[in-house]
């Protein structure tokens, strides 16, 4: 340092100093910094694009957790649930939901009167502005409480769809003019009650546990049913595809001599990763429904289909992760007197293990999000009502999945359904955002350096 | 080479050959490696394979405990017989043989694993143990005869991979005698370690000597003529020269084998 500044020591920049840049480092210099800006630009511009779909999913789906209800005290009427008066199940359970309507429209009636609201409703129509979810509601409740006849209890009721709607804005008076479910008098109804406090929306559980809805009750439709639709499926693919998968990796990898046989396989394997699923869903149906017998929309299917398209994934995963473990240790175990089993076993698949992991984490995830295979097996539309009781329901009882539920709901008609759709997108983000956390996890965890 | 004073000390074993090879070729693919070898490892002694690089010393070395069956383009003709038994037949389980004739590699390459489990993987494998302090014993004269015991005695449990490079060699020389074999086949096992190591490693091999057989491929000269009774030198896949060290390093026949000794080829 000191002979750079020393004056004693002459400077020699005959062949070019280094304190100045020639030319062609400055050229060099330029094309790192420009590639260097083409990468941030490349970069921000995904980051601006994940905002937005993030953003918008969470904008138009978030309205989906909660839920307007309607705060009513309903008066068990004997005459009406009860002719006979005692109390017996058998003659109680005679009363259809249509039995019950009355109950909760008088409710409304005196309500209006002791509340002072004024309107020129009858009470049919002010009973409207509840789902038609809530007879049933009422009904559940009488038949678990049948000691409760001829009391007065509050209840809590689900608010109609289209009054939902106009609490949270995406129903005002001028769109409903063709509307022939609701009126302006119900909707100022509704504001009546929304100023006593009787109106408000709340977080509503039901939506993430419970089942799907028909078309006219939209705002009773859960996610619930069909997330165990999934669970149920994923529980078969990672059953049948790992230890298929990984065995028939380890054979190709380490067992198999290498033969065009071999090659062969290989490249259909690699074939297999790009055929459409919905191919393996015909197939599916060609084989499992129609030739074996096994039963339309059951969770089984779906998710042997699943492990079909799923199976591909994880062999190539698990070949590149063999094929990651350095021959060095392979030697070492053979050449101690292992065997060829023993060196696989005890050495190279632990090694192994994150990469395999990884990519059966990623392969079901990919299977969890996979929605075209399952409508031609009949898994989507209204087909569950309620949960499955037991594993062998869950397995064989029909069922939806998570992205065939979306699906049924983004086809549906009526715009609540809409919003319920992007509520379940985000309830499927969420699992997969967690399992890809997982495979990063185990990944950080596991992998050793050699 | 003032190490050739020495020589006149060792006893050759003159018994029948442990390993006798007899007209032996390995191919990879269309190369020829090795063209009609015939060496004879005799009960008791070292054997040193010296020669320049990528003349074939090593894979010969391999088709001794048949590493060479996982190359899947590499074939051997030939015969080699171990204590008069073909290991090439096709009754002979390599596994069993391996057990046999143990390896330490030119590169080291401890198991990702604790240096405990690293020495401890053969014995267990071949039931050499009977209890844990069996075990525990094993490990440590092992770990003894490696020149190793000392540096790595407090963190068994500390992994292989984390020692130097020379203390990983030494972990896979006490990994190589843990199970006991007939015959180590030891390549380049010094190629890495320090003078004081390298001492410590050829006071093993002479140790070894007297109960097993060693071959070990060398390229020190001074190496090859302190600890090997018997010397081969291979040349471009052929063996120029095999006889007593002494012979070799004194009064070779072959042009070849003095120019290599005395530092002209290489
Ligand atoms: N796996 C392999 N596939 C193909 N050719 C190989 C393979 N291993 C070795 N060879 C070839 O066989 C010849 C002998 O190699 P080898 O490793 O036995 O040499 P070496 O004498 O041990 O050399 P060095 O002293 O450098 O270790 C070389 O020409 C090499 O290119
Ligand atoms: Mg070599």
């Amino acid at each position: 340092m000191t002979h750079a500044t020393d004056p004693a020591l002459p400077v020699s920049t005959e062949n070019g100093s280094l304190l100045r840049q020639d030319a062609r480092t400055r050229r060099r210099n330029a094309a790192e910094t420009r590639f260097k800006l083409y990468g941030v630009i490349a970069i921000s511009i995904g980051l601006l694009m994940l905002v937005t779909l993030v953003t918008t999913i969470v904008s138009n789906g978030s309205g989906a957790f909660r839920q307007s209800f309607v705060t009513l005290d309903v008066e068990l009427l004997e005459s009406k649930l009860d002719k006979t008066g005692d109390r017996d199940l058998e003659q109680i359970k005679k009363v259809s939901t249509f039995g019950y309507a009355p109950l909760i429209n008088g409710a409304f009636e005196t309500l209006a009167a002791e509340q002072g609201v004024e309107t020129a409703l009858s009470a049919k129509e002010m009973g409207e502005i509840l789902s038609k979810d809530a007879a049933a509601q009422l009904r559940d409740y009488v038949l678990a409480n049948p000691d409760r006849i001829g009391t007065t209890a509050e209840f809590t009721f689900l608010a109609n769809s289209r009054v939902d709607g106009y609490m949270k804005g995406r129903v005002s008076r001028d769109s409903i003019q063709n509307d022939k479910n609701i009126s302006v008098e119900q909707l100022d109804f509704v504001d009546q009650l929304v100023n006593l406090g009787l109106i408000e929306k709340k977080f509503n559980p039901a939506f993430i546990l419970g089942a799907d809805a028909s078309d006219q009750r939209p705002e009773a439709a859960g996610f619930g049913v069909s997330m165990i639709g999934s669970l149920f499926m994923m529980l078969v693919v990672l059953v049948l595809s790992l230890p298929i998968g990984v065995a028939a990796s380890i054979y190709l990898e380490e067992f198999a001599p290498k033969t065009w046989w071999t090659d062969v396989i290989e490249v259909n394997i690699s074939n297999l990763a790009a055929v459409p699923s919905i191919v393996f869903g015909i197939l599916g149906l060609a084989v499992f429904i129609n030739t074996m017998h096994l039963p339309m929309s059951a969770p089984l299917v779906g998710g042997m289909v699943l492990t079909l398209m799923t199976l591909p994934t994880i062999i190539i995963s698990t070949r590149a992760a063999l094929k990651a473990v350095p021959p060095s240790i392979r030697d070492a175990a053979l050449g101690i007197g292992a065997s060829r089993m023993q060196s696989v076993f005890h050495h190279v698949l632990p090694l192994a293990a994150p990469g395999i992991l990884t990519g059966t984490i990623i392969g079901l995830a990919q299977a969890l999000g996979e929605t075209a295979p399952l409508l031609l097996i009949g898994m989507v539309g209204f087909v569950a009502s309620n949960a499955p009781d037991g594993i062998v329901a869950g397995l064989l009882d029909p069922n939806s999945a998570m992205p065939a539920q979306i699906y049924e709901w983004a086809k549906r008609a009526d715009p609540a359904f809409y919003e319920r759709a992007w509520g379940g997108i985000i309830i499927l983000l969420v699992f997969l955002v967690a399992m890809n956390t997982i495979a990063v996890i185990l990944r950080r965890r596991f992998e050793r350096r050699w | 080479m003032n190490d050739m004073s020495r020589l006149a000390g060792s006893a050759i074993d003159v018994e029948t050959p442990k390993i006798l090879a007899r007209n032996v070729n390995v191919f990879y693919g269309d190369t020829h490696a090795i063209r009609d070898v015939n060496v004879d490892i005799a009960n008791n002694t070292v054997t040193a394979f010296i020669g320049p690089s990528g003349c074939g010393k090593s894979t010969f070395l391999r088709c001794l405990n048949r590493m060479n069956d996982t190359i899947d383009s590499c074939r051997v003709t030939g015969s080699m017989r171990l204590d008069g038994e073909d290991i090439y037949d096709k009754r002979v389980d390599p596994v069993q043989l391996r057990a046999k004739v143990g390896m330490v590699f030119q590169k080291p390459n401890p198991f990702p694993k604790s240096i405990f489990d690293n020495v401890a993987y053969g014995p267990k494998i071949h039931g050499l143990a009977r209890s844990k302090s069996d075990l525990e014993e094993i490990v440590e004269r092992a770990l003894r005869r490696g020149a190793l015991w000392d540096e790595v005695k407090d963190r068994l449990h500390a992994p292989g991979t984390g020692l130097s490079g020379g203390q990983q060699q030494r972990l896979c020389i006490a990994r190589a005698v843990a199970t006991e074999p007939e015959v180590l086949l030891m390549d380049e096992p010094c190629s890495a370690l320090d003078p004081i190591a390298t001492a410590q490693v050829e006071e093993l091999i002479d140790e070894l000597r007297r109960n097993f057989s060693v071959v070990i491929v060398t390229h020190s000269m001074q190496q090859a003529a302190r600890v090997s009774q018997n010397t081969a030198f291979f040349h471009l896949g052929q063996l120029v020269e095999f006889g007593e060290t002494g012979q070799i390093f004194t009064n070779p026949e072959d042009p070849r084998t003095e120019s290599y000794i005395t530092g002209r080829i290489g």
